[in-house]
């Protein structure tokens, strides 16, 4: 009895507690988030109010965003630019997986270091020539900067993402196709690319949800309000001066989470077993 | 003697496929290569050319040499910078790798819906950065900041505490967040680590009757070691370049106090127009991410080794 009592006391304190703990930390600003979301503005701002609690709810912040910004323009570019430059990573990241996984070609050590090093590359370093090239290239002030600049960091992600992941895949399968006739690219896409749909669906995932929150580019390259993405817009054209209408902010703040958030919990299996599987190994 | 007969056709075939191999692997990188080195190599070689000249905005730059160098070392306010970046780096990356491990090893415990509670705990690294750090900008408002009005109702403080008005403060602040996005990565990939450990090794520990705090000493952290630094050296990376919450949250304020190589890059470059002086700041990360690149690519290779 006493015994079943102190494994119950320990788990309590070596287990649930600090797990406690760190569930308050992790999600706290999420709730407060939504919760200033639906807060009126007389309560947001009365210090007196029980600041943990909506007393009365209210959908004004949203129907503001509609009515008055270009909030579904952004989420709109978002989505454009997200889903645009995943598509074109993960084939180019598929193809130079595939090749460094499996073929042998003078020059494929070399590549993939390359790629690796590229991987490492803080988009912090090249914001300032890029914005050049963006302006020479004919792109400054639009979405396609962002399409054409975002697979710089998602190619070499994908690519070493898949390329560990073709590397689990046994080969025995793939030269069986071979040895039938099919070619290297027929053995690719009708062997290999099915049995490595969780590494392809992870890599996709992962590349929507960088390009969703990617913030340097965007921030620098793009000016017009019309053209800007959920993750710049918020900050920079619904702050005005020093004025700072929060639950405004909140709201769209909220708007610009929820569809990244809602990709996890539906691939919430894929996702945790791809990270705990190949993402260090890459 | 049957392998005898397959051998030679094989191996003809084998001869015939090199090349036909070799071309295939060029035509499928050969896409990657081209964007990587038309708006990566070319930019990084752009930005070395620009760091040597004095370019202002909208006028062509004169070369100077490492000019641009020379004046950001002299510079107190870049010494500042350079102080701050390794401040918030080395600071955050030791809590992140701290608390990482606890949480880690709390994950690794069997507990009901323990696939959904580490699945949710991974949201601050996910939902965009620039989001989540304004309802931190908010919930450290000087006037109505939700922590403060927790912390005085609980009477764990008497006065409210100026998050982002007081230079240690706001250094604390940006760390705070740092470690708060950040954390999910190391408890995520370290318990990778710690599953990929085997359970014979702690049961043959049990019989012997090693305690558990020696256990964790003699073979977790031994085993998880090298998981450990491909975290640290990625994280290090991050932080070092970190750019939006600084940005976001103090702008570098108060007085600099905040200031780190990608915002201060930023406000010379393209707020002020120096070109040339910004391209220079950006690029003094490189040595140091030059440093951790040798340190990982050499980790993968001994891993690929063994």
């Amino acid at each position: 009895m006493r015994r079943r009592r102190g494994r119950a006391l320990r788990r309590l304190v070596g287990l649930y507690l600090p797990l406690a703990g760190f569930l308050l930390f992790a999600l706290f600003p999420f709730y407060w988030m939504a919760l200033s979301s639906f807060k009126s503005n007389p309560e947001l701002y009365n210090v007196r109010a029980n600041r943990l609690w909506i007393a009365d709810p209210t959908l004004d912040h949203f129907r503001d965003l509609f009515a008055k910004t270009a909030v579904l323009q952004w989420l709109a570019n978002s989505f454009f630019v997200a889903f645009l430059t995943t598509a074109i990573s993960l084939v180019l990241g598929i193809m130079a997986g595939y090749a460094l996984a499996r073929l042998r070609f003078p020059g494929a050590q070399a590549f993939g270091i390359g790629t690796f090093i590229t991987y490492l590359v803080p988009t912090t370093l090249l914001f300032i020539p890029l914005a050049r090239v963006v302006q020479g290239l004919g792109l400054a002030n639009s979405i396609w900067s962002l399409v054409a600049t975002y697979p710089t960091f998602l190619i070499p992600f994908c690519t070493w993402m898949l390329l560990a992941y073709f590397k689990s895949i046994p080969q025995e399968m793939e030269e069986c196709a071979l040895i039938d006739g099919c070619g290297y690219l027929g053995a690719m896409v009708r062997i290999v690319l099915p049995m490595a749909i969780p590494g392809i669906t992870f890599s996709a995932m992962f590349s929507f949800t960088l390009s969703w929150n990617e913030f340097v580019y965007a921030l620098t390259f793009i000016s017009a309000t019309t053209h800007k993405t959920m993750s710049v817009a918020v900050p920079t054209e619904l702050i005005r001066g020093d004025a700072y209408f929060w639950g405004e902010l909140m709201a769209a703040s909220l708007l610009g989470s929820v569809p990244v958030a809602l990709l996890y919990a539906f691939f919430m299996d894929y996702f945790v077993s791809g990270l705990t599987a190949g993402a260090l190994k890459g | 003697m049957a392998t005898g007969l397959v051998a030679w056709p094989a191996a003809g075939r084998r001869r015939r496929r090199l090349t036909h191999e070799a071309l295939t692997g060029y035509g499928l990188v050969s896409p990657s290569l081209f964007l990587l080195l038309v708006l990566l190599a070319y930019p990084f070689a752009l930005a070395v050319w620009i760091s040597l000249t004095d370019r202002v905005l909208g006028e062509p730059g004169r070369f100077v040499g490492l000019g641009n160098f020379g004046k950001l070392v002299g510079d107190p306010l870049f010494r500042q910078t350079v102080w701050n970046s390794f401040v918030y780096t080395l600071s955050t990356v030791c809590l992140k790798l701290a608390l990482g491990l606890v949480l880690a090893l709390l994950l690794n415990q069997e507990f009901p819906f323990r696939n959904g509670v580490r699945a949710i705990l991974l949201l601050p690294w996910i939902v965009p950065t620039s989001l989540s750090v304004l309802t931190w900008l908010w919930m450290f408002d000087s006037l109505f900041s939700v922590i403060n009005w927790v912390l005085l109702g609980l009477g764990v403080i008497s006065r409210k505490i100026p998050w982002l008005g007081d230079p240690v403060w706001a250094m604390a602040s940006v760390c705070i967040v740092n470690v708060w996005r950040g954390l999910p990565f190391f408890a995520v990939s370290l318990l990778a680590g710690l599953m990929a450990i085997p359970r014979h090794l702690y049961e043959s520990a049990d019989v012997d009757g090693a305690p558990v705090l020696r256990q964790f000493w003699h073979i977790t952290l031994p085993l998880l070691q090298p998981v450990i630094a491909v975290v640290v050296l990625f994280s290090t990376i991050w932080t070092f370049a970190d750019f939006q919450i600084v940005y976001i949250l103090t702008h570098g304020g108060p007085v600099n106090a905040t200031q780190i190589f990608a915002t201060m890059a930023y406000d010379v470059a393209l707020v002020a127009g120096r070109i040339g002086e910004g391209s220079a700041i950006a690029l003094f990360l490189f040595p140091f991410l030059l440093i951790v690149i040798l340190l990982l690519l050499r980790r993968l290779r001994a891993e690929e080794g063994t």
